[in-house]
């Protein structure tokens, strides 16, 4: 189908549309950055905002940069951005080997890290790192800008805690240390689709035993977050199979998984103990 | 409510001023304001790739990006692809490899394959198997179209 009838608004800079933003979100105004999951959803009829504002012409929202150990990700930076050498160490690594699984390229040379972040889809790969990094979302509104933890900013599926008027004009993410250990693992029933599960981990070695675990489950609840109780199982052990197989069991009985007409809670159970230990034998 | 524009699109170098509605779709505004009917519409929502064009060189789906965010920029669509008389390299290669039966998804994956071999034109088997997943085709099964694109990638270089 087609999308439904717009008004299109095209600001040139965070204030004009930060200021639209406000005039417009009581009428269903929207913003429009990548556009990968909106326009779908528009073309479903799922969506019909009167008012889009379109921010891809704010030059200042494309800046990716990392200084003082925080990677900044502006509004308009693709997820095409992170699959290059752009962005060094072990943050960077871990970004490049997430990207490649979130859709297809054709879809990853418009979408947005930003998009993804403020559309919360449970099954978001960035929502993910999110969670796991503990990123933080920055806001913008005509109230100034407030700056929200990724444990503060998911409240379900599709479901923030930004308000109406709030702009995100970008995330951090913190530059992990050098020898962090990352690994990344989901499953889809076809390449690119949507995740049923996922894990990200990331952990130091100090000596021989695991310090500053870190695990992370999307896709399998209403949204991404740290799961404590499989980080504390980690937390000075050495990294071998019985430390994994018990992190992994104990984030298989911590979560609370979604069910669909594919997926049983014990189905998806079962997928985030296997891909906890794959992640964490990836890591390793 | 309606909120039409004039625009410009640069189309294969072309340029084609063009009255739209905000919410026409770029691949409409292509095949039905500009005429050029080469590039398909599927599925309208982003899923089976028919309609990949590339913008500023980086494929897209022409269906999940409206005609007005398209001015200015530079589209090529697979009417661009041949020079004269001369079909491009991957297009000889479609055919010799019979990479298509119906034909509906060729533009795209021609577009597809095209925008990054450009770039990179040493695609593991892997990497081409990942890409190619990115487009649906119902036809062939996929295997003559690896066989094309692998074939057509070494004519590019």
């Amino acid at each position: 189908m087609k999308p439904a009838s717009f008004a299109y608004h095209a600001p040139k800079s965070v204030d004009e549309a930060v200021s639209l933003l406000d005039e417009l979100a009581p009428q269903d105004g929207r913003i429009l950055a990548g556009g990968q999951s909106l326009v779908a959803t528009m073309a479903f009829r799922m969506a019909r905002p009167s008012h889009l504002i379109d921010i891809n012409g704010i030059e200042e929202l494309a800046k990716l940069s990392a200084d003082h150990g925080v990677v900044r990700i502006g509004a308009c930076v693709r997820h095409c951005a992170f699959d290059s050498d752009a962005l060094t160490g072990a943050t960077g690594a871990l970004l490049r080997k997430v990207v490649r699984n979130i859709a297809h390229l054709p879809i990853r040379t418009r979408g947005t890290f930003c998009g993804s972040v403020a559309n919360a889809d449970p099954a978001s790969e960035w929502c993910c790192v999110m969670a796991a990094l503990d990123g933080v979302a920055v806001l913008r509104s005509p109230r100034g800008t407030r700056r929200v933890p990724a444990a503060e900013l998911y409240q379900g599926v599709m479901a923030t805690s930004m308000a109406e008027d709030e702009l995100l004009i970008a995330a951090e993410l913190p530059m992990l240390a050098d020898d962090t250990r990352t690994g990344f693992i989901e499953f889809s029933r076809r390449q690119g689709d949507f995740a049923i599960a996922m894990a990200l981990v990331t952990y130091r070695l100090e000596g021989t035993v695991i310090v500053e675990p870190r695990v992370a489950i999307g896709g399998a609840e209403t949204y991404p977050r740290r799961i404590s109780e499989s980080e504390t199982v980690l937390q000075g052990r050495a990294p071998c199979e019985a430390t994994f197989v018990a992190a992994a069991e104990a984030a298989a009985v911590a979560i609370d998984p979604m069910e669909d007409i594919n997926n049983t809670a014990r189905y998806r159970r079962n997928l985030v103990r296997d891909l906890t230990q794959k992640a964490l034998e990836l890591a390793a | 409510m309606t909120d039409r524009r004039e625009i410009t699109l640069k189309i294969n170098g072309t340029e084609y001023t063009i009255n739209v509605e905000a919410r026409r779709t770029l691949v409409d505004a292509i095949r039905e304001e500009c005429g050029q009917t080469g590039t398909h519409i599927g599925c309208e929502h982003g899923v089976c790739g028919a309609c990949t064009v590339l913008v500023n060189g980086n494929p897209v789906r022409s269906c999940l990006m409206f005609a007005v965010q398209a001015e200015g920029q530079s589209i090529r669509t697979v009417e661009g692809l041949q020079q004269g008389e001369q079909l491009h390299p991957l297009q000889e290669s479609f055919m010799k490899h019979h990479a298509l039966q119906c034909g509906f998804c060729t533009p795209g994956f021609l577009m597809l394959a095209v925008g990054v071999l450009e770039k990179n034109p040493d695609l593991t088997d892997e990497e081409l198997s990942d890409l190619l997943s990115s487009n649906l085709c119902r036809c062939t099964g996929y295997e003559n179209i690896m066989k094309a694109v692998r074939a057509g990638a070494d004519g590019m270089k």
